[in-house]
């Protein structure tokens, strides 16, 4: 004997209903949840911007951002100036941080727009920092980052994270052993914009040399690295003419 | 509880276990193993959606239609995800972003659907709870046993914390000349992990090996 449930018409009505229900309880869930999701983003992106120059809760080991609390505060004060650098003039804007930069990157596939490229400039302790947002892609995912530079582009600090790549492998690029080695590297050698390759032959894996324009890359993860390291040439590539500029 | 609905728990943690009797839910233990914290996170994420997945399947069970089942269950499963996902996200940002990489993982998960086919559309919503629990609890012991030794071996770590001593500084068992063992860290190492331990447990118990 064949069941009710095994009816064509049943089985149509039953699954527009599951349609309608699942839909809207999705999207009320998302909906509801906007608001608080973005506050987050938001936060997200401060801490990193923060964590580049060098403003963060580290001690010797961990990776600890500035609480989600003061972030807001705290981004006011050591973040002087946020500039929006459309080819070569800059104009000020507070909330050039908000600018999505995979949007801009998208836009700017059209020949007639003018990108647009944030640029914040941090003061801690007296010294000035030219923090530049970065995005690339992984092995699997988007990768981005943030880049700390001081007046003589040397490297300050760096922020690195990613969506989806190999956890152990590929998504360690987010821990400090790696984004320490950055520090202190040179991207311009005189006015030759040189960039920082993340090398699997680099024979300093305790990163002494600091004007090789390497780093040591992280075994078992080539193509994120490969990744990372074209994101910061095709990313910073665009700020040169403007940072030389404020470098003379 | 009974006799009975206890061992819908007990029996997934060793003579039934999903990954090494049911073969169940082998990519993600291959996928995700390669450190400890991912395989906790991961084991965590998959008790949820596999307890209460389980109880909406079985409350659902006399009113799906048979021809569209798999679909439906598909459904729940992936709406749970997206639902953890986006409460995640709003109220423990920073988890939800460890959390990420394994979302899509959950929703092709064969435990789950393996699940709810072979249990929760048979019976009631407490048994298929403590299936669910029971599976993912059998589950995650498998995962973190083979994120413990791919970790250690791999990256001479467990949760981050170095325990072998320092590589570069040559600190530890390393000052003997150990290295890491890079290839713990790639898959295949993890599928002869699950082999071994499936090997174990065969020897331990012969009732367990098929003719």
């Amino acid at each position: 004997m064949s069941k009710r449930t095994d009816s064509n018409l049943y089985t149509i009505l039953f699954a527009i209903a599951m349609v309608l229900v699942v839909g809207t309880l999705l999207a009320f869930t998302a909906s509801s949840l906007k608001g608080k999701i973005d506050e987050n983003k938001r936060f997200e992106k401060q801490q990193n911007i923060l964590y580049a120059m060098g403003v963060n809760n580290n001690d010797e080991k961990s990776i600890e951002f500035i609480s989600t609390d003061i972030v807001e505060e705290e981004f006011n004060k050591y973040i002087k100036k946020q500039y929006v650098i459309e080819g070569t003039k800059a104009t000020e804007n507070p909330e050039a941080y908000l600018i999505d930069i995979k949007k801009e990157a998208a836009l700017a596939k059209d020949p007639s727009y003018t990108r647009k490229l944030p640029l914040f400039i941090g003061e801690k302790d007296g010294e000035e920092f030219y923090i530049i947002p970065m995005r690339g892609k992984g092995l699997w995912d988007a990768v981005w980052g943030f880049i700390a530079l001081d007046k003589d582009l040397v490297v300050k600090g760096v922020f690195f994270d990613h969506k989806g790549e190999t956890p152990g492998l590929g998504a360690n690029i987010n821990q400090r052993f790696f984004m320490d080695d950055f520090t202190g590297e040179h991207i311009v050698d005189g006015t030759t914009f040189k960039g920082i390759t993340i090398s699997k032959s680099n024979a300093d894996p305790k990163n002494d040399d600091k004007t090789d324009y390497e780093v040591d890359a992280i075994a078992g993860a080539t193509i994120t690295g490969d990744g990372v390291s074209a994101m910061i040439k095709k990313d910073l590539r665009m700020y040169m003419p403007y940072l030389q500029t404020l470098k003379n | 509880m009974a006799f009975k609905d206890s061992k819908l728990i007990t029996d997934p943690l060793a003579d039934n276990n999903p990954i090494t009797i049911q073969v169940l839910g082998i990519c993600s233990a291959l996928a995700i193993t390669a450190e400890l914290e991912a395989s906790i996170v991961m084991s965590i994420a998959v008790l949820f959606v596999l307890g209460v997945g389980n109880v909406v399947i079985s409350l659902m069970r006399n009113i799906i239609p048979s021809k569209i089942r798999i679909i439906v269950q598909l459904i729940v499963v992936a709406s749970l995800v997206i639902i953890v996902d986006q409460v995640l996200k709003a109220f423990a940002y920073e988890l939800s972003k460890t959390l990420s990489v394994f979302v899509g993982l959950i929703i092709t998960n064969c435990i789950i659907m393996g699940r709810f086919e072979a249990f929760a559309l048979a019976n009631g919503p407490w048994r298929s709870f403590l299936d669910g629990i029971g599976n993912s609890l059998g589950y995650a012991v498998i995962l973190i046993i083979v994120g413990f030794f791919r970790e250690l071996l791999g990256s001479g770590t467990l949760l981050g914390f170095p325990v072998l001593g320092d590589p570069i500084e040559k600190t530890g068992v390393y000052a003997f000349g150990y290295e890491n063992n890079g290839f713990m860290l790639l898959a295949p190492m993890a599928l002869i992990t699950v082999g071994i331990i499936i090997w174990v447990q065969r020897t331990k118990n012969p009732a367990l090996i098929e003719d």
